[in-house]
């Protein structure tokens, strides 16, 4: 589910998921030339009426001392509605202290294809590896 | 905060809680790297399960009046919930559903701790009383059995139920009945969220397009009328806030009025200038939903008297 592809485009995979769905957001041209600006995040919501809602990152810290992990994603109409999206869909089963949620058009990712030139050439060089190395005669504390 | 503080004193026992972790593989609170973000634990909260097990063991029995009190919110939450239940499947995004889904279970898990503890005056469960009583014998308002309409009007709905629940919950958490005040002290949290939920959705739906601003609008004035009967004394009341065990509701009104006016400020709406119902949820009259409510919810549990599944 997480965004994938080439690091050159970043992901832009919530507006082509959301094409395809039927939605009941409004997508009628007159009702954005007439949007109110009120209340938070107007602006931003105004330049939103056209398209469907976009996808959101999960990332849930499930206690104290541990980091954010990814938990999923969903779509939300702006981000104080995606913190509340993923409260209610992540965390139901107190799986959670603290959210993040990160827009997924905004995730660089990396290629699957190119997973070759990019993970494998770290295998068998152990010398990167303190055990690579003989303890040295003498030297205490190793 | 400080009336939290003193819920916390009460010496209501909450236990029976064993570890039922699910799907824990090594991942425990010792910041295991690999924990998972979908770890999931019970946690630990007073359960009606708690509170059954309490009247069994004789510890807590409510008085007729008590019971009573907690039969009208008891029954609120649970028609609301049922209510809300019919939004599953059917909201405008999934993510609404399951928002609104979790609120008709945060509304429905306080009804049965309320209505467990009503039931002990009369030696009646939950069960009982959610699914082997008439319509006459239900004392919710009439606010929670308006029909679900569009989005817009649920949200209103929502918005009017959760202002009122979040005033009356944080005056329960100091009631003088332990149970009332430890079963206010969970919800209170849980309505808290409702809060700020409906909120959003009003700012958002108000501030939106002319049709979504329309609908809302149009929601507010279909559920307003049923907001005053929400405040109302009566003699059950009275007896109660001079025990300490509530207050009285009209006393609630001038917060849920500050909080929601500011809130409808923001989203410019106005308060609409409809008459009120005459209500009378509290003594058993109810309007025509509310028969076709209790037949869906309860055709089952009579159809197969004791069934489980």
């Amino acid at each position: 589910m997480a965004p994938h592809g080439n690091p050159e485009a970043p992901a832009s995979a919530a507006s082509e998921i959301n094409r395809e769905a039927p939605k009941v957001a409004a997508t009628n041209a007159e009702s954005t030339t007439t949007a109110r600006a009120s209340g938070p995040d107007a602006t931003s919501r105004g330049a939103q009426e056209e398209t469907p809602w976009s996808l959101w990152e999960v990332f849930v810290r499930s206690s104290r001392g541990l980091s954010h992990v990814h938990a999923g994603s969903l779509h939300a109409p702006d981000a104080a509605m995606a913190l509340r999206n993923a409260r209610d869909l992540y965390t139901r089963r107190n799986e959670g202290v603290s959210i993040w949620v990160v827009p997924a058009e905004a995730i660089s990712s990396s290629d699957p294809d190119s997973k070759g030139s990019f993970f494998e050439s770290p295998q068998g060089k152990d010398y990167r590896h303190a055990t690579y190395y003989t303890k040295s005669e003498g030297v205490k504390h190793l | 905060m400080t009336t939290q503080e003193t819920a916390k004193d009460t010496d209501f026992a909450i236990e029976g809680h064993g570890d039922i972790s699910v799907g824990v593989h090594g991942a425990g609170a010792s910041g295991d790297g690999s924990a998972s973000a979908t770890r999931i634990t019970p946690g630990n909260a007073l359960r009606p399960e708690d509170i059954a097990l309490e009247i069994q063991r004789g510890k807590v029995k409510p008085s007729e009046d008590v019971a009573e009190f907690a039969l009208r919110i008891g029954d609120d939450g649970l028609i609301l919930a049922q209510r809300l239940g019919h939004w599953i499947s059917r909201a405008p995004e999934l993510e609404e559903d399951i928002a609104l889904g979790n609120i008709a279970l945060d509304q429905l898990g306080h009804a049965r701790s309320f209505l467990t503890y009503a039931g002990a005056a009369w030696g009646k469960s939950e069960d009982d009383l959610a699914y082997f009583r008439r319509e006459h014998e239900f004392r919710s308002a009439h606010l929670f059995e308006q029909p679900n309409g569009d989005f817009a009007v649920t949200i209103a709905r929502q918005f009017i139920v959760s202002f009122y629940q979040y005033e009356l919950y944080t005056k329960l958490m100091g009631s003088t009945d332990a149970t009332i005040a430890a079963i206010s002290a969970k919800a209170v949290k849980e309505v808290d969220y409702h809060r700020d939920h409906s909120a959003q959705w009003v700012l958002r739906l108000a501030g939106g397009t002319d049709e979504s601003r329309a609908r809302i609008v149009q929601g507010f004035k279909l559920v307003w009328p049923y907001v005053d009967e929400l405040f109302e004394d009566d003699e059950l009341t009275t007896r109660l806030a001079e025990a300490g065990v509530t207050v009285q509701p009209s006393s609630l009104r001038a917060e849920f009025d500050r909080l929601t006016g500011e809130i409808m400020a923001e989203a410019e709406l106005e308060i609409p200038g409809v008459p009120q119902t005459l209500g009378g949820g509290r003594n058993g009259k109810h309007s025509e939903f509310m028969g076709y409510i209790l037949a869906e919810m309860q055709v089952l549990a009579r159809e197969h008297p004791g069934a489980s599944w």
